[in-house]
């Protein structure tokens, strides 16, 4: 079988390319990154009807590896350049990758307006708590009263719960997963991809070398089980008191609504502007 | 008014004639925020591109209208966006990205006084250094003025050639006064349009920033199976993230030697009366409309006065510059700035011509009077 999984993720890595990659050993990214190609593959998608977006940040080498339509955009800016590559192009799949710092501080905003807008994209965030790639500063979902470089002193801030602001501001399909439970995680980007309209997964992933090691969590291993321990299905957690909740986090499935899609009716807006132009013609 | 007939005369805004330049160019794509001066080319253009089958979209900000235009671009459609300082300067980030991915597009940027929101309503040439240097690092860049209606529809299309021709982002400057002046001109019955160089070759042996010899690779739209990598890195030959010297420096400087090598392409220039000159003024945008007619009244009253008009004012017009600097006593350059391009003018000239500014930053026109003042204290 791990063989079979090995084989299967070297058919859409440009295993001849860029490798080494720029990950540290243990980072959460190769196993999303697995994820995603499963779930690809498991769909059945064609690599040239594909473009895989990203950000800045350890998040942002992601699409350098994968043998698709490939773009490394500017800090916060992904879900940007993937809107313009849907509208001009429908056909495509437009998968973006971020960061929790990439996705929720410097693109904030574009994040926020794409849940909203409802274009047909996929948005992968990987939340690992921490600007890594600069050396642990604090992100929007730092928790509070942990240690990060800027933040020594313990953290004042308090953190975003990026899958609920999702959920607040729209997105059609929102899920959280770990990267402690991969077959979870390969279902709900597998669903992602497939669903008509902007789909959020956020995964709870590890930086055991910035955030960890400052926070009693120095190796891989141990930061998985602090996310098996705190991981409360969604169906669980429905049951479960403020109090109960507090220092853990939801995972599964948080919304999946039918909402009209922006990429769709733009398509209608088109035809009925055509035959307008058309008619103007005739007379 | 909606049906369009080539050739037929019309009375049009300059960002009205900005639109029929951009469409007639094949722009079909448009993503811009809300903003004074230059919302009239937003809105018409929501109307428009539908029409045609193209696509508009407002976006969150000027950062995000920017990442959408090169994100259409690499899709294979050409795009651009239209907005004015306070706008320009969230651009400033994504168009340091087109410059490196070398993604054609075009960005119409309608001056107002700045800085910071500055005169939202009045008239500016505030933004010509931040048009060429304004988004961090070496980059090239073409940028062209506007002075009438009729130019707001010949530059955009030629903007929108060069950018696909040197896969490089063209920006427009125009400035409130352009933009808003109705003027009636004949739209062209027929236009040189060019596209960018698509690769011929099976996506195998295509090699998407390898050089040639105009400096400009082959450029594959997303989904068509050429799957290659585009990143605002520096990158090898392939596309993908390097650090090694030997690969940085080539292709940095093909970045430069792409605009150096196409200069008899890109600059722009109009000579009026400069042949037997001794004193011209040197202008561009709406005040080179001031400079003509100064040029004229100080002809009625004798005097040896011309005018040069910068259409493209980077890459800058070094030889046409000079050769005016050569043959005169002096020459003038109004601007609506404290001095941007007279410091250019300054620094290309290598003879005795004096180089006399007029500045004015009040939000004001300069008018014919002010400079036919200059052309005056010359003598």
């Amino acid at each position: 079988m791990p063989e079979e999984i090995t084989k299967l993720i070297h058919k859409y890595l440009r295993h001849d390319k860029k490798f080494p990659h720029v990950w540290c050993p243990g980072c959460g990214n190769g196993i999303v990154l697995g994820s995603l190609i499963r779930a690809i593959d498991k769909i059945g998608l064609s690599k040239d009807d594909i473009v895989m977006a990203s950000g800045i940040g350890c998040s942002g080498r992601m699409p350098v590896y994968v043998d698709f339509n490939t773009l490394h955009t500017t800090h916060g800016r992904a879900l940007t350049f993937a809107t313009g590559i849907k509208l001009a192009k429908p056909s495509l799949n437009v998968i973006t990758v971020m960061g929790d710092g990439d996705a929720t501080a410097i693109g904030g905003n574009h994040f926020i307006h794409a849940a909203r807008r409802n274009l047909d994209l996929t948005a992968i965030i990987i939340n690992n708590q921490i600007y890594g790639m600069t050396g642990g500063q604090f992100s929007p979902t730092t928790p509070y009263g942990s240690v990060a470089t800027t933040s020594t002193w313990g953290h004042i801030e308090h953190a975003f719960s990026i899958a609920d602001l999702a959920v607040t501001a729209g997105a059609a399909f929102v899920a959280r997963g770990t990267v402690y439970h991969v077959q979870m995680l390969d279902e709900v980007i597998e669903k992602a991809i497939r669903k008509r309209g902007f789909a959020v997964v956020e995964v709870m992933s590890n930086c055991h070398v910035q955030f960890g090691r400052r926070n009693q969590m120095g190796d891989p291993v141990t930061m998985l089980k602090w996310f098996k321990e705190s991981a409360v299905p969604a169906e669980k957690a429905a049951g479960m008191g403020h109090d109960e909740m507090k220092g853990r986090f939801t995972i599964g499935i948080l919304a999946d609504e039918e909402k009209p899609v922006y990429t769709e009716q733009y398509g209608k807006i088109r035809e009925r502007a055509v035959a307008a132009a058309a008619e103007e013609l005739k007379k | 008014m909606r049906k369009k007939s080539p050739g037929k005369v019309r009375l049009l805004q300059g960002n009205e004639a900005v639109v029929e330049g951009a469409l007639a160019a094949g722009c079909r794509f448009f993503a811009g925020y809300p903003i004074t001066p230059a919302s009239e080319i937003s809105e018409i253009l929501s109307i428009r591109l539908p029409r045609i089958g193209g696509t508009f979209i407002q976006m969150e900000d000027e950062i995000a209208s920017m990442g959408a235009v090169i994100g259409a671009s690499l899709a294979g459609v050409k795009s651009m966006t239209a907005t004015s300082g306070p706008g320009f300067s969230l651009m400033q980030e994504n168009l340091g990205y087109a410059c490196i991915a070398e993604v054609p597009c075009v960005v119409v940027n309608v001056m107002r006084g700045g800085p910071s929101t500055g005169l939202p309503t009045h008239p500016s040439q505030g933004d010509v250094m931040q048009a060429r240097w304004g988004t961090h690092g070496d980059h090239p860049v073409i940028v062209l003025a506007v002075s009438s209606v009729k130019d707001c529809f010949d530059i955009t299309v030629k903007a929108f050639n060069l950018s696909e021709a040197f896969r490089v982002p063209v920006i427009i400057l125009s400035d409130e006064v352009v933009a808003h002046t109705r003027e009636s001109f004949a739209l062209p019955e027929a236009l040189p349009v060019i596209d960018r160089p698509k690769p011929n070759m099976p996506p195998e042996w295509y090699i998407p920033y390898a050089d040639n010899s105009r400096g400009v690779p082959p450029m594959a739209a997303f989904g068509e199976g050429y799957r290659y990598h585009v990143t605002g890195l520096i990158h090898d030959v392939r596309g993908f993230p390097t650090e090694r010297a030997d690969e940085i420096d080539p292709f940095m400087k093909r970045l430069f030697r792409k605009i150096t090598q196409g200069f008899e392409e890109i600059i722009l220039s109009d000579s009026y009366m400069t042949e037997d000159a001794d004193v011209c003024v040197i202008a561009y945008g709406s005040v080179a409309r001031s400079a003509r007619r100064a040029v004229v009244e100080a002809r009625a009253k004798g005097l040896k006065a011309g005018m040069l008009q910068l259409i493209t004012l980077f890459p800058f017009p070094r030889h046409v510059v000079e050769e005016v600097l050569a043959g005169c006593r002096a020459v003038i350059v109004p601007e609506m700035n404290m001095g941007q391009i007279s410091r250019e003018v300054k620094r290309v000239n290598s003879t005795d011509c004096r180089v006399v500014k007029h500045n004015r930053i009040d939000g004001g026109l300069i008018t014919p009077g002010e400079i036919l003042g200059r052309i005056l204290e010359i003598k």
